[in-house]
């Protein structure tokens, strides 16, 4: 695969619909199996929907939803990226070397997002397996309503982290802000370094997996509880 | 009169507000239950039809036609959906309902050519095997929901809002999160499951719009998508769907039901499915994508006569959810087991209630097997069995459609308008903008 040259799609000539059409139905098969795709100029939608085990670079920063719903593709961002990149991801490899924005990884079954600089508020929001590594800091409420897979914050994490958690995990490695409803810092288990370090190690990252903090699910919000505080 | 008002009720504190704050006292929570407002409010029975006389006339009929197909998402998408019948199914979950009643759902529907909606909760394959035409709900929960299934439906509904409780997110208590549920959910089982009340990827309509877009990039622009609202600011939220590129917009009004949710909410939140109707098409008029939008309208349509309103009012369908239950035996005082009806008045009455009266699908304990997870409740309800109910109801439905249509003159449904009805109340003719029955008058209109 490597060996190939890869294909090259400019978005200065052609449409998202052109790209998204030939990256659907046209690669790997009669094609290379590795795109790059220049000219990305904030545009939405960037590779949407891949269903193959193809590599795709996009030199420059995309937009909403780069990545969304990818299946066994890698793709690498040479830039930064806007709302809901990889957002439910069932599989393969999103990487951003720049910075994410707002709800990076939603509702993720699958599959590995690295955001190699920070990534705003509700990163992993929903999240329901896949595993998110970033590289700096998380807006307020990352991994809302995280259902499973794990977060890594190498930097600081923002206010109400963890809310409403169910059995996703965070690790975080600098400061957190707050933790949000039933979300409570645990010890970190023999297991969870492990895990730690697995993800560290696909991206490339070393720092030591002993200076993370563990947050999970209280669980006491499980069920309707009427003691339970009303406030979340 | 010292005597009289020592036992005269309170209006404002009768015995339904005592229960109410008593139980409130006792507990501590809200109520919960399943289901559509049980509150009267106007609605479709407030108007009726000025069918043909001297001035129009009708239609043969037993003898001639009345065509009943219906086309949904001409707007952008490749391959609208064509219905044999202007009558689908409302998106309801499988862990809201059994695996056997959404699989009698689907063969119902596609016997007489309608088409049906999965739910919170993702697609199952027995839906999809019996379902020729499936609507794939886009939730804020994104249970189940992948690119697999997204690719195999027939067309994409994103959920903004229900009727039962706009604004308010979903729940299933832990009884109904059953072993296959939670693994569709990725929840652990026999957790009380919330659904998240708004989309975790996007937020405004602005982002509504490249949303819509990514939806049809990933299914190649082929497949209609819907943008389903529940009734509250009706004629903006509708104009905003439009802009963000809905081919269909769904509105579902306050009697429209649900699976669980706070009672404060079923009753107090939302309007009326028949003012809502009114502003949808007043709204997609002011767009000017009457006919290149469909509305389909739900929230308690209930009989052909139903039906035949909301389209007359400007509906190009309608959906129906609570309806389709009752068909396959909700609040039904029996089951069929196959041979015979057993009486199961005595399981009501363990839930508090009794046939007639009963809202208590958020427990699963459904004495009929419709809204359960409870394998031997389940088998209560046989697929073979309720797609005959349902069809039965459907083909009825249709058939009072036409009916009336016929007698309004039109060899067409969808050729039934505004001019067709008048009102009976005030308060009907107002909400529909429609004239008061033997009057020329419409509450509101017109200066003064």
């Amino acid at each position: 695969m490597e060996s190939v040259a890869p294909a090259s799609v400019d978005l200065q000539k052609l449409s998202v619909r052109q790209l998204n059409h030939f990256l659907h139905h046209e690669i790997g098969a009669t094609s290379p199996s590795r795109v790059e795709i220049l000219n990305p100029n904030g545009l939405h939608n960037i590779a949407v929907g891949l269903d193959a085990p193809v590599q795709v670079d996009v030199r420059g920063h995309a937009g909403y939803f780069l990545g969304g719903m990818n299946r066994q593709a890698r793709i690498v961002v040479h830039g930064n990226v806007g709302w809901s990149v990889g957002e439910n991801m069932m599989s393969g490899e999103v990487r951003v070397k720049g910075f994410a924005s707002q709800c990076a990884g939603a509702s993720a079954h699958g599959g590995l997002l690295f955001i190699e600089g920070s990534a705003s508020s509700r990163c992993g929001i929903s999240l329901k397996g896949g595993d998110i590594v970033v590289g700096g800091h998380v807006g307020h409420m990352s991994a809302f309503m995280a259902q499973a897979g794990h977060l890594v914050v190498c930097g600081d994490a923002g206010a109400g982290l963890g809310d409403s958690l169910y059995e996703a995990v965070i690790y975080v490695r600098g400061k957190i802000h707050s933790l949000g409803a039933d979300a409570r810092e645990e010890p970190m288990s023999e297991c969870d370094y492990d895990k730690v370090g697995i993800l560290l190690s696909r991206t490339g990252l070393d720092w030591s997996p002993r200076e993370f903090k563990r947050v999970a699910s209280a669980k006491t919000l499980y069920h309707w509880n009427v003691d339970a505080d009303q406030e979340y | 009169m010292t005597k009289k008002i020592d036992l005269e009720e309170s209006f404002l504190y009768d015995r339904h507000v005592l229960e109410y704050i008593h139980r409130a006292s006792e507990h501590g929570l809200y109520d919960i239950r399943g289901l559509g407002a049980k509150r009267k409010v106007p609605n479709f029975d407030d108007l009726v039809f000025l069918t043909a006389s001297a001035s129009r006339y009708p239609l043969e009929g037993y003898r001639e036609k009345c065509l009943t197909r219906t086309i949904l998402g001409t707007r952008r998408a490749k391959k609208p959906i064509t219905l044999d019948i202007p009558i689908t199914i409302a998106g309801m979950s499988f862990g809201s309902l059994s695996a056997n009643v959404k699989e009698a759902i689907g063969r119902a529907a596609s016997e007489v050519g309608t088409c049906t909606t999965t739910g919170d909760g993702g697609m199952t394959q027995e839906e999809r095997a019996s379902s020729k035409t499936l609507v794939y709900q886009c939730l804020p929960s994104r249970y189940g929901f992948n690119p697999q299934d997204l690719r195999q439906a027939d067309a994409i509904e994103m959920v903004i809002g229900q009727g039962a409780k706009p604004g308010g997110g979903g729940m299933l208590l832990g009884l109904k999160v059953s072993p296959r549920v939670a693994q569709m959910r990725t929840l652990p089982e026999g957790i009380d499951q919330r659904s998240a009340c708004r989309h975790p990827d996007w937020t405004g309509p602005d982002d509504l719009t490249i949303k819509i877009n990514e939806l049809r990039e990933i299914t190649d622009w082929q497949i209609p998508i819907y943008v389903k609202l529940g009734a509250t600011r009706v004629r903006d939220d509708v104009k905003l769907a439009v802009k963000a590129g809905a081919d269909v917009v769904v509105v579902d009004g306050m009697q429209g039901g649900t699976a669980a949710t706070q009672q404060v909410f079923i009753e107090h939140a939302g309007i009326p499915t028949l003012p809502a109707v009114r502003q949808a098409v007043e709204a997609l008029d002011e767009m000017d994508v009457l006919g290149e939008v469909q509305l389909v309208v739900s929230g308690g349509i209930r009989s052909g006569a139903d039906v035949a309103k909301a389209l007359a009012l400007g509906a190009d369908a309608v959906s129906l959810g609570q309806a389709v239950l009752m068909a396959l035996g909700c609040n039904s005082p029996s089951y069929f087991d196959g041979q015979e009806q057993v009486d199961v008045s005595d399981e009501y009455a363990k839930l508090g209630t009794g046939p007639g009266y009963c809202h208590h699908c958020h427990t699963g304990l459904c004495p009929v097997g419709v809204t359960t997870q409870i394998p031997e409740l389940e088998k209560r309800l046989q697929p073979d069995w309720g797609a005959r109910r349902l069809k039965n109801y459907l083909q009825t439905l249709t058939m009072e459609l036409t009916t009336l249509a016929r007698a309004c003159g039109k060899s067409n449904v969808h050729h039934l308008e505004r001019e067709d009805l008048v009102a009976l109340t005030v308060e009907a003719a107002a909400m529909a903008k429609l004239p008061l029955a033997g009057t020329d008058w419409i509450p509101g209109d017109g200066p003064g």
